[in-house]
Parts: C-alpha cells; sequence; structure tokens
C-alpha cells in the first residue's frame, strides 16, 4: 500500500470522511459502554463516595489533553521539515479538540476539587501547567487565524507547538517534581493498580472512546480547513457540485 | 453498582452538582463541536458554490 497516495488532501479527503464515520460509530460505543461500566459497574469509593465518578471523564480528558498536544506538535514539526501540505492542516485540525479536552479537564477537576479538596482551584503544579497547556492551544489558534498565508500560519504555528511541547513533561510529571495537592499518576506502568479493577476497565474505555472522538472530530475538522484552502482547486469544484 | 432507584441514582450520594455538572457540560462541549463542524462544512460548501461557478465551469 502507497502511504504517500493519501498525503495529497485530494485523495485524503474521501478517505477522512469514511475514517471520521468510522471512528465517530467507535466513539459512541466506547463511551456508551464505559459509561455503563462507570455508573453500574464500578462501586462507589470508599473515601469520595460517589464524587469520585467524575474520574471517568476528568483522566481521560486529562490524557488526550496532552496526547493530543503531541499528535499536533509532530504533524506541525512534519509541516516544518518536509513542507507538506496536508501536515499544517492536521495540526490546525487537532488544536481546538485539544483545546476543549484541556478546558474539560480543568473544568472536571475543579468540580472534583470543591467536594474532596474544599477548593474549586489552586496554584499547585499540576493545575497551573495544564492551564498554561489551554493557553498554548488558544495562542496557536489565535497565531494561526492572525496570519493571512496558511503556509505562514502553518509555520509560524509549528515553531510555537515545537516550543509548547516542553509543557508536557512538566504536567506529566509535576506531581513527582514537586508537591502538589494533585493526587499523584492514578495509572502507572510499574505499579500495581490502586484501584478497583472495573473503575480501572471504565477508565480504561471511556479514554479510548475519548481517543476515537478526537481523531473523528480532527477527520472532520481537517476536511473543512481542505475544502477551505484547496477552494480554487478543480477537485474542490468538484466536489462542491456533486454534493449540492 | 445497584443504584435502588432513578432518584438515588440521579442523587449521587450527594455530589448530584458535581457529577452531573461534569458529565453534562461535558456532554454540551462536545455535541456543540460537532454542530459547529457541520456548519462550518456547510457555509465552506456554500461560499464554494457562490464563488465556484464564477471561475466558470471547467
Amino acid at each position: 500500500m502507497n502511504w504517500f497516495k493519501y498525503s495529497s488532501p485530494q485523495t485524503f479527503f474521501p478517505l477522512a470522511g469514511k475514517l471520521a464515520v468510522w471512528f465517530g460509530v467507535l466513539a459512541a460505543i466506547a463511551c456508551t459502554a464505559g459509561l455503563y461500566l462507570g455508573f453500574f459497574a464500578a462501586p462507589t469509593d470508599a473515601q469520595q463516595g460517589e464524587a469520585y465518578r467524575i474520574i471517568f471523564i476528568h483522566v481521560p480528558a486529562a490524557w488526550m489533553s496532552m496526547f493530543l498536544y503531541l499528535v499536533m506538535a509532530f504533524w506541525a514539526g512534519l509541516g516544518l521539515a518536509f513542507n507538506t501540505r496536508l501536515s499544517g492542516m492536521m495540526a490546525s485540525a487537532i488544536a481546538p479538540t485539544g483545546a476543549l479536552f484541556t478546558f474539560i479537564a480543568l473544568w472536571t477537576g475543579s468540580l472534583w476539587g470543591k467536594p474532596t479538596w474544599g477548593t474549586w482551584w489552586v496554584w499547585d503544579a499540576r493545575l497551573t501547567s495544564e492551564l498554561i497547556l489551554l493557553f498554548l492551544y488558544f495562542g496557536f489558534m489565535a497565531l494561526q487565524a492572525a496570519i493571512d498565508d496558511p503556509r505562514r500560519a502553518d509555520k509560524a504555528g509549528a515553531v510555537l507547538a515545537l516550543i509548547g511541547v516542553v509543557n508536557i513533561p512538566i504536567i506529566y510529571f509535576s506531581v513527582k517534581w514537586w508537591n502538589t495537592l494533585h493526587q499523584g499518576a492514578s495509572v502507572s506502568l510499574t505499579k500495581a493498580p490502586t484501584m478497583a479493577a472495573t473503575m480501572l476497565t471504565g477508565m480504561a474505555v471511556m479514554a479510548f472512546g475519548f481517543w476515537f472522538y478526537s481523531i473523528a472530530a480532527a477527520l472532520m475538522r481537517a476536511r473543512c480547513i481542505m475544502l477551505e484552502r484547496e477552494r480554487a482547486s478543480e477537485w474542490v469544484a468538484d466536489y462542491a457540485r456533486g454534493s449540492a | 453498582m445497584n443504584w435502588g432507584s432513578l432518584e438515588n441514582f440521579l442523587a449521587m450520594g450527594g455530589y448530584a452538582f458535581y457529577v452531573w455538572g461534569s458529565y453534562l457540560v461535558t456532554l454540551g462541549l462536545v455535541i456543540a463541536e460537532i454542530v459547529l463542524l457541520a456548519l462550518r462544512k456547510r457555509s465552506a460548501l456554500a461560499r464554494l458554490r457562490l464563488h465556484g461557478t464564477a471561475q466558470g465551469d471547467r
């Protein structure tokens, strides 16, 4: 299979449309299963009561916020290095969804912090670095929106995205490096799980659901960007006529 | 987890505001993103049909 075939917007556009539908369906299935596990299979937490059930969106959203940033920076870097059109489009397509999950992580964290810590917000390292991540996403989008030429916007955005990567390990290891109010990692590769198996499974299934959703949303947005940027090309004109 | 009744489920052991506040806002934002994406595609296509014909049907 020739993968480079799909590196041109013209051939990627229909593929992205099909993939978006499939990943959307997978996301719906995974989130339904995850919510069932989270609300009906997982037991009540001994210390936090039912408030802990926020974990099933908070942790997957926080994972996605960091993961999507890395994927965005990867595409941005690829575009900067090889000057490929599609890479910049993919980076721009991921940014708003990444910002969405960063906001959800902060929002649900705040609603979880109030009943368990007694405060909506503290300026501890984990929360502050996650807030900086939100500003990095906003900065990336604002910078791109401020530059008219899409290729120059991609380049400027890519530099910002790549510099911002430094923040990701800071978020991830903040609970280790500093004394934070935020608890340590919930899931570790080196230690045995500290929570009930059903809780862990529910969280993992929700994470897959969010992951599939992110792919679907980013592909849908990439298709919009292709239509907008390639509007002068023949295939876009054909597509617009065909879908009239 | 057996909630017993719908009231118990909705009450979330007294944490209804925090739990449902998290879930409903997340659901609302995700729906908003999907709607915005559909609108963005529709307006892109509308603009193409408007200007596309100006370039002539090649």
